[in-house]
């Protein structure tokens, strides 16, 4: 008799149930009933937003060479269990050649997101040549705790568009996957589990958006939201909510599965921009002169 | 203890003789002045004496709707067809024309506004005229500013500019827009229009296309008008957090790009090992600069509590030596508060405080009779759930809290809504560096604080809004990206 595995919430670097108790069905194309997937609640949002806050400042504190090598350590994990996220993508209707490319592109973007983890910090931040005897100089930091509201198209290829260069400038998450595909997330929740990428850094919560996102969009302790293309009217919701704590938010009119759909403007959107006044002393006679 | 001293100042106004108001002033619609269809006005006041300055059209929806109208009619055939290179010679021109009237300028804001003419003659006005110069030689250099990206204008910029820095903040808003190729319409605030009036002239004399740059005055209305026009595609606003939702909100389900520059409560932290003195008087300018009306004000002091005693004390004796008079008069260090409106809502934070249980001290000083005017004023023994300590007070009144570790005074600067700006007063560079990085906020002053800069970016973090104004950083608020 065949195995059916459970598929949780991913809390603080743990495979959680919902606190709620509740479950959805996962069906195929065909109507076949492939797994259930956990009905996330408004607590656990609550729940995964202090995870993702406790685990920030460490995150964000690690020197950017080591972000960049548990990021191409996630690419690593993903080539390892290649086979596992085909299954499921095929099982949920895309054929071998669909899924392969999917799973192939999800690891490149990996890939080439780990290797900007310690470059953007060179293109978007400046010395800046004050009239006044100041070393002045912009850095750019992560906003903190951001939202994402994952791609609705794709199971895999979407979610790690929007969660890698979010995480990749220091920021940690809180996904709310894809509804009618949410296996890939879990899985790829296993994946991060054993990249040594940080509990609470990304954290993957499956069932209705509609339940959960009010949540997540009104929380004091989020800074900014990722919004994957989604429902004009939940769209619309979520930034009203976000105006209370003025969080930045970054609605994606296309959906980032794309190839082209990655680059720097990606992780500037979840960077703030910190400028610093450093004093010069002026050395008397000292002219620089050879 | 130090001694008291008895400072006696002989009175050296600036004359206003040079300034010649109209007693009315129209709203600035492509290139012209028009009446505006409202037909209504509302009156100027001088804040140093209550005296009556001009009346000022007071524009409404449709005012609005006709300077939209011509800002987009000039994008579409003129300013979006001329080079980066020759949009670059106008802003070149406008601050050249800025420097020549740097004078003129200095003694209308310091008249509209209160603030001391030592101020506006010395920061406000040269700023605002470096700020032109500065993104006049961005305009043909965009496309190297954003390498990997291709940029272009937005179109028609509505931007709102507050009363604490008239003209600068016009300056911020202005130069960049222009620099990127949008045109402009621009409502500056109602207390504080003469400035921006007086830029519109400048605009005339430089030869600037009509319709490139719009000035529409008027109260909260004549804003909100803009903010909802449908053919405005970029929304920049300087002022309240309450305001900058609102503005936040109505712009929700439209294409507009929005920046929006905040309150603040800004933390100015000594350590033990800072040169007091200094301290000391970066405090004065940090609270006080401008009356305390400034968005990035050091309006949070806390002071290592092994030296609180020592900065206490010099700055209570600092204090007694703050000349508080006549905005015209050169002596002056805080002038007058920009309303009667604003000085009630100082008074009442400074009753609030005293409620609070909060100790007060303000120097034994004599305000002018006529006018709107504050003491400074300190507030020890506070709690920091205290509003006094929370709340954006926007006047010359400072909190000060005590700390013992680095930890403590980290946790406690960040613990707040806002994260505009922050000081830190140290001997160490390594902890310059390291406090930097730990503070929430969008600009860290070391051994310094209120300094500000064309090429230097400026803005908040959290509910002190999103985007930055200056430098290269300043360019992303006026460009659309494409990849």
């Amino acid at each position: 008799m065949e195995i059916l595995k459970t598929y949780k919430l991913y809390i603080g670097g743990q495979f959680t149930r919902t606190e709620s108790g509740r479950s959805y069905a996962i069906v195929s194309p065909s109507g076949q009933h492939i797994a259930n997937a956990c009905q996330g609640s408004k607590k656990d949002v609550r729940n995964a937003v202090q995870a993702a806050r406790k685990a920030q400042s460490s995150w964000a504190g690690k020197s950017a060479f080591n972000r960049s090598q548990i990021i191409y350590r996630i690419a690593e994990m993903l080539e390892a269990r290649k086979g596992q996220f085909l299954e499921e993508l095929q099982a949920l209707g895309s054929d071998l050649k669909s899924a392969t490319q999917e799973v192939e592109s999800s690891i490149d973007r990996c890939v080439y997101y780990a290797g900007w983890a310690d470059k953007f910090q060179t293109l978007l931040g400046s010395v800046n040549p004050v009239a006044s005897s100041h070393f002045n100089f912009s850095v750019p930091e992560a906003m903190g705790v951001v939202g994402v509201v994952a791609c609705q198209q794709t199971a895999l290829m979407g979610l790690v568009s929007q969660v890698l260069p979010a995480i990749i400038g220091g920021n940690t998450v809180v996904v709310i996957a894809n509804n009618q595909l949410p296996l890939c997330a879990i899985s790829f929740a296993e994946v991060l589990a054993t990249s040594d990428v940080p509990g609470g850094v990304v954290n993957i919560l499956t069932g209705e958006i509609s339940e959960m996102l009010p949540t997540l969009s009104s929380h004091m302790d989020v800074n900014a939201l990722s919004i994957a293309p989604i429902e004009a009217k939940l769209q619309q919701m979520a930034q009203e909510e976000a105006i209370d704590n003025l969080k930045r938010v970054r609605i994606f009119a296309e959906p980032l599965y794309t190839e082209n759909a990655q680059g720097l403007p990606y992780i500037a959107d979840f960077q703030e921009i910190k400028t610093t006044w450093h004093p010069v002393e002026q050395i008397a006679g000292g002219a620089g002169g050879y | 203890m130090m001694s008291q001293t008895n400072w006696k100042l002989e009175p050296s106004l600036e004359s206003a003789a040079q300034i010649q108001l109209q007693a009315q002033y129209e709203l600035f619609i492509d290139g012209k002045w028009q009446k505006p269809l409202s037909k209504n006005y509302f009156n100027s006041v001088n804040p140093a004496d209550e005296s009556h300055l001009a009346k000022i059209a007071w524009g409404n929806a449709e005012d609005v709707d006709l300077a939209v109208l011509a800002a987009r009619r000039a994008y579409d055939t003129v300013w979006s067809k001329l080079s980066g290179a020759e949009r670059g010679k106008y802003l070149f021109r406008i601050a050249r024309l800025m420097q020549e009237k740097a004078k003129e300028l200095a003694i209308l804001e310091t008249l509209d506004g209160g603030k001391p003419i030592r101020e506006s003659r010395d920061i406000d006005i040269p700023l605002a005229c470096n700020h032109f110069f500065y993104y006049a030689g961005w305009a043909d250099k965009l496309q190297e500013a954003f390498a990997g990206q291709q940029v272009s204008a937005l179109g028609v910029a509505g931007q709102i500019t507050p009363w604490n820095f008239p003209l600068l903040m016009l300056a911020w808003k202005v130069a960049p827009a222009l620099a990127c190729g949008n045109t402009v319409v621009l409502k500056p605030a109602e207390t504080t229009s003469l400035t921006a009036l007086k830029f519109a002239e400048i605009c005339q004399e430089a030869g600037l296309p009509a319709g490139v740059v719009n000035i529409v005055t008027g109260y909260g209305d004549t804003g909100a008008a803009l903010v909802a026009h449908p053919d405005v595609d970029k929304i920049a606003f300087t002022g309240s957090t309450a305001v900058g939702k609102h503005i936040q909100k109505a712009c929700i389900g439209t294409s507009k790009k929005l920046t929006l520059e905040l309150g603040g409560k800004s933390a100015n932290i000594i350590l033990e090992d800072a040169p007091i003195d200094q301290a000391v008087e970066g405090v004065i300018n940090s609270i006080f600069f401008n009356q305390g009306h400034v968005c990035c004000a050091g309006s949070r002091l806390f002071v290592q509590e092994s030296i609180a005693e020592r900065v206490l004390e010099k700055l209570k004796f600092r204090l007694q030596s703050i000349y508080v008079g006549h905005p015209l008069d050169k002596n002056t260090d805080i002038g007058a508060i920009n309303s009667k409106k604003q000085l009630e809502t100082i008074e009442r934070y400074i009753s609030l405080g005293l409620a609070e249980g909060a100790e007060i001290y303000q120097p034994d000083c004599t305000l002018p009779s006529k006018g709107f005017y504050c003491k400074p004023t300190l507030f020890t023994d506070v709690a920091q759930s205290a509003r006094i300590a929370q709340e954006e007070v926007f006047g010359p009144v400072l909190t000060i809290q005590t700390f013992r570790t680095m930890e403590e005074v980290v946790q406690k600067a960040n613990n707040s809504p806002y994260g505009l700006a922050a000081g830190v007063w140290t001997d160490k560079g390594a902890r310059i560096f390291g406090l930097s990085q730990q503070l929430k906020a969008g600009v860290v002053w070391a051994n310094t604080y209120n300094k500000f800069d064309p090429a230097s970016p400026f803005g908040g973090y959290k509910e002190s809004g999103f985007g930055r104004e200056g430098g290269r950083h300043g360019l992303s608020a006026y460009l659309k990206f494409s990849n």
